[in-house]
C-alpha cells in the first residue's frame, strides 16, 4: 500500500452565519449576504484543496465537547437536521454527511495506544454538530468526500492550556501516524476562531456588516500576531503562545484544533497562506492553508 | 413576597439516573428522588414548571423555548452509549412569549426559539422527562447566559415574577446544574463512580447543608467562591443560584430538603427541594444590590453613536458643580475636580487629612478618563475601569500634595465600585500598581451609584 498523506492542513472557522450567508439549499433560513471577506476566503480555500488530490477530510470541532475523552465519529453515515442552539435564527441544516469510519478507527487506536482516552461512537440517532457541519460545508458544501470527526476533548477547562496543548500534540501525532498508514491523502481542518469574545447583542439584520467590528483592539492586536505567525512560518511560536492568547484573547483555541492542527503537520516551518480574516459578531476568524504538498515528501 | 413560587427544586443534568440508573447505587437513589420530587409536583397546584438549565448556553441574551410541542431524540455527546432520549414537551407558549417581553422591559436582551428540531439541552430533557414525565404541567425552559453576571440573572428572574404575577400562575422552579463539576477524565466502570475529589465533595457537603436550613440566598452570594473551589472553568458557572434565589426573594428561611447526593461520573449531582414555607429561623438582610432594571449591555454594536455621545457627556452632563467649601481647617486646590456639593476637598483635624469622595473626574475640563458609564440619557457605554482608577488616584495625589501631605502618609481608603462583577479587578490592579503600593488599608463596597457618571470613587485618610 502507498504511504499516506496529509496534503493540507487548514484553520477553517466554523461560525454559522457563513453558512447563513451563502443561502445554500441545505439551509433554512434566507440571508442578503455578509460576512463576503471570509466567505470569498473559503472561496479561495476551497479553490487551492479543489487543486490537490484528496481522499478525506479530517476535521477537529470546537463543537463537539467531550469532557471524558476524545471521541470519533464511528458510523459510515449520518443524516439529519442540525439547528445551531445559540443562533437557530441563522442556522437549520439538513445534513447527510458519510464517514470513513475505517480511518477514524486507525487514529482512535494510535490515540489509545498513545495513552490517551479515546472512544468511537456508535449511535446512529447522534446528531452531528454545527460546528462541523459548517466548516465541511465551507470546505466541500458537496460533501462528497467522507469525513472522519474528532470532538474537542476539554482539558483545558479541566486542567491548563498546557496539559491541554500535551494531549493536542499528541493527538496530532496519533492523526499523523494513522494517515501515513492508511495509504490516504488527507486535508485536516481546525475548526475553530481565533479572538472568541462575542457581542451580546444581534443586528435586526443580522448580516448588517455596517454593525459588524471586532469585540475590542486588543482582540486584533492577537489575532494578526497568531496570523503573522502562521503567514511566516513561525508555527512553533504559536504553540509557545498559546498560553496567553487562550487566556488573553478569550481564544476558542482552547478547544485544542489548533495545536492539533500544527501537530499534524509536525509544527511547520514554512508559511500558509491566508485566504481571508474577518470578524463574526466580534470574534476573529482566519482561513489558512498550509500547503504540505509543497512542503512535505508526499 | 411572592406567593408564585410552590416550590423549587435544584436537579443534576447528566443522563445517568434517567437512563441507566440501575448500573450504580447512587444513580438509583438519584433517581427515586426525582421520583419523589416528581409526585411531590404533581401533587401541587403548579401551573408551570420553569426550567433554568446550565447546559443551555446562550450568548444573545437568554432565550427562551416556546415551540408547543418541542419533540426529537437526544443524544448525549459524552455519554452516547448509555442510550438516546426520546422527548416531546408541552410548552407553554403564552408564557414563554410573555416572559420575552418582561425582559425586555426591563432592559434585558432576550428571545423566544421556536424551532422544527431545536436541540433541547440534556439537563432540561432529563429535568423534565422525570420530573414531568406525562407532561401534565406545561413548562418553560430558559437559557443560561455565559456573559450574563448577577444582575442581569436577577432582574431576568424578576420578569418572570412579573409574568407569573400579572397571570396569575403558580410555577415550580428547576434549576439544572452540577454541584461540583468536575467529571473523571479517563472512563470508568459504573460501579466505581465517586465524588471526584475530597475537596469537592467537602464543598458539596457545605452547600447541600446550606441549602438544607434554607439558605438559599447565602449560597448565592457564595456562588462566585463556590464556582472557583469546585468548577470546572466551563462556559456557564455556578449562576443558577443567582436566578433560582432571585425567584424566591433571596430569602435565607426556606425549608430545604436534599432528597439525594451522589456522584455522577465524578461531579456532584443532587436532588433538592426548597419549599417557600418560612422555617422560622431569622432572615437575614440581603445586601447585594437589589437592581430592578438591567444597564449592563455596553451596546457595542452602537460603538459610533455612543463615541459622540462619549465627547459630549464627558463635559455636558451629571450634577452642577459647586466651589469647594471654605473654612479654617480646608484644603483646596484648582488641580482637583470641582465638588458637585458644598464641601471641601479635604479637611485637617489634628494631624490628620480627611479627604472628601475623590472620582476621576479631570479638573478643568470634569471629563471621565476611560469614558462615563452612561449617556446624557442614561443608556449604558463601554468604559476603563482601570484609566478612571488611575484618574482617581491622580486626583488623590493631587489634593494630598496641596494639603502638605503623600500618598506614603495614607492611612485609610474606602472604596466604591458601581459594578463590582465587572470591575473589581481592573480596580484591583491599578490599586496594586498604585496606592497599594504604600500599605494603606482598604475596604471595598458595591453601590448603586454615584452623582456623576463615574465608576468609582475613593474616601481617604491620611497624617499630614
Amino acid at each position: 500500500m502507498a504511504k499516506g498523506s496529509i496534503v493540507a492542513g487548514c484553520l477553517a472557522p466554523h461560525p454559522p452565519h457563513l453558512v447563513y450567508a451563502e443561502n445554500p439549499p441545505q439551509n433554512e433560513p434566507n440571508s442578503e449576504g455578509g460576512w463576503e471577506q471570509l466567505r470569498w476566503g473559503y472561496e479561495r480555500l476551497r479553490d487551492s484543496l479543489a487543486k490537490i488530490d484528496h481522499d478525506v477530510l479530517v476535521i477537529l470541532s470546537p463543537h463537539w465537547q467531550t469532557y471524558v475523552g476524545t471521541h470519533f465519529l464511528g458510523l459510515p453515515h449520518f443524516e439529519g437536521l442540525s439547528v445551531d442552539p445559540i443562533f437557530p435564527n441563522l442556522f437549520r441544516y439538513s445534513y447527510d454527511i458519510n464517514i470513513d469510519v475505517e480511518l477514524s478507527k486507525a487514529i482512535h487506536d494510535k490515540a489509545a495506544e498513545a495513552g490517551l482516552a479515546v472512544k468511537m461512537m456508535n449511535n446512529p440517532d447522534f446528531r452531528i454538530d454545527y460546528g462541523t457541519i459548517t466548516t465541511g460545508h465551507m470546505v466541500n458544501p458537496a460533501f462528497d468526500k467522507p469525513l472522519v470527526v474528532i470532538s474537542s476533548n476539554r482539558s483545558r477547562h479541566y486542567y491548563s492550556v498546557e496539559v491541554m496543548q500535551e494531549m493536542m500534540m499528541e493527538l496530532g501525532r496519533a492523526t499523523r501516524d494513522a494517515i501515513l498508514e492508511s495509504g490516504k491523502k488527507a486535508v485536516v481542518l481546525a475548526s475553530n476562531s481565533l479572538s472568541h469574545r462575542h457581542f451580546t447583542t444581534e443586528s435586526d439584520v443580522p448580516e448588517d456588516m455596517s454593525r459588524e467590528h471586532i469585540a475590542s483592539h486588543a482582540m486584533h492586536l492577537w489575532d494578526m500576531r497568531i496570523i503573522d505567525y502562521m503567514r511566516t512560518g513561525q508555527a512553533q511560536r504559536i504553540i509557545d503562545e498559546m498560553p496567553e492568547f487562550t487566556e488573553q484573547a478569550i481564544a476558542e483555541s482552547d478547544g485544542g484544533g489548533l495545536t492539533w492542527l500544527l501537530s499534524t503537520l509536525t509544527v511547520p516551518d514554512y508559511p500558509a497562506i491566508l485566504h481571508g480574516y474577518g470578524t463574526i459578531i466580534g470574534t476573529g476568524n482566519a482561513i489558512v492553508e498550509w500547503p504540505c504538498y509543497a512542503h512535505e515528501e508526499v | 413576597m411572592n406567593d408564585s413560587i410552590l416550590a423549587s427544586y435544584v436537579v443534576p443534568v447528566h443522563p445517568h439516573p434517567l437512563l441507566v440508573p440501575e448500573q450504580n447505587e447512587g444513580w438509583q437513589r438519584l433517581r427515586d428522588a426525582f421520583d419523589e420530587a416528581r409526585d411531590q409536583i404533581a401533587a401541587s397546584d403548579a401551573d408551570l414548571i420553569i426550567v433554568y438549565s446550565t447546559t443551555w448556553p446562550s450568548i444573545i441574551g437568554h432565550q427562551i423555548q416556546a415551540d408547543p410541542n418541542p419533540t426529537w431524540t437526544l443524544v448525549d455527546q459524552d455519554f452516547h452509549d448509555l442510550g438516546s432520549m426520546d422527548y416531546s414537551f408541552r410548552i407553554d407558549v403564552e408564557f414563554a412569549e410573555a416572559w420575552n417581553k418582561a425582559n425586555h422591559s426591563r432592559g434585558l436582551q432576550s428571545r423566544t426559539v421556536a424551532y422544527n428540531g431545536f436541540p433541547i439541552d440534556v439537563g432540561s430533557v432529563v429535568a423534565l422527562k422525570l420530573l414531568n414525565p406525562d407532561n401534565r404541567i406545561p413548562a418553560v425552559i430558559v437559557s443560561s447566559n455565559v456573559y450574563a453576571n448577577r444582575a442581569e440573572t436577577t432582574v431576568l428572574a424578576k420578569a418572570c415574577l412579573d409574568v407569573l404575577g400579572k397571570m396569575g400562575k403558580k410555577a415550580v422552579a428547576v434549576t439544572a446544574m452540577s454541584m461540583s463539576n468536575r467529571m473523571f477524565t479517563e472512563f470508568i466502570e459504573a460501579g466505581d463512580d465517586k465524588i471526584h475529589s475530597l475537596k469537592d465533595d467537602e464543598w458539596n457537603r457545605k452547600v447541600l447543608e446550606f441549602l438544607e436550613e434554607g439558605r438559599l440566598e447565602d449560597v448565592a452570594q457564595l456562588s462566585r467562591t463556590i464556582h472557583q473551589q469546585i468548577r470546572v472553568q466551563k462556559v456557564v458557572t455556578f449562576k443558577p443560584m443567582w436566578w433560582l434565589s432571585a425567584m424566591n426573594d433571596n430569602r435565607n428561611d426556606l425549608t430545604g430538603k436534599v432528597l439525594a447526593y451522589e456522584a455522577l461520573y465524578g461531579a456532584g449531582g443532587a436532588v433538592v427541594h426548597l419549599d417557600p414555607t418560612s422555617n422560622g429561623k431569622g432572615d437575614k438582610e440581603y445586601d447585594e444590590d437589589d437592581v430592578e432594571t438591567y444597564q449592563g449591555e455596553r451596546n457595542v454594536l452602537d460603538s459610533e453613536e455612543n463615541d459622540a455621545s462619549v465627547a459630549e457627556s464627558s463635559s455636558n452632563t451629571g450634577p452642577a458643580l459647586w466651589n469647594p467649601a471654605e473654612g479654617e481647617d480646608a484644603v483646596n486646590t484648582e488641580s482637583a475636580p470641582k465638588p458637585v456639593g458644598l464641601y471641601p476637598h479635604a479637611r485637617r483635624v489634628g494631624d490628620l487629612l480627611y479627604l472628601s469622595g475623590v472620582g476621576p473626574r479631570q479638573p478643568g475640563t470634569n471629563a471621565i478618563p476611560g469614558g462615563p458609564i452612561r449617556d446624557g440619557n442614561g443608556s449604558p457605554l463601554e468604559y476603563d475601569i482601570k484609566e478612571q482608577t488611575r484618574a482617581v488616584v491622580e486626583n488623590i495625589a493631587r489634593i494630598l500634595e496641596e494639603a502638605g501631605s503623600s500618598m506614603e502618609k495614607v492611612v485609610d481608603v474606602t472604596s466604591f465600585l458601581v459594578d463590582m462583577d465587572r470591575d473589581f479587578a481592573g480596580y484591583n490592579e491599578v490599586w496594586a500598581e498604585t496606592l497599594g503600593h504604600y500599605g494603606p488599608t482598604r475596604t471595598t463596597l458595591a453601590i448603586r451609584a454615584l452623582p456623576t457618571p463615574i465608576a468609582v470613587e475613593m474616601k481617604v485618610i491620611a497624617k499630614i
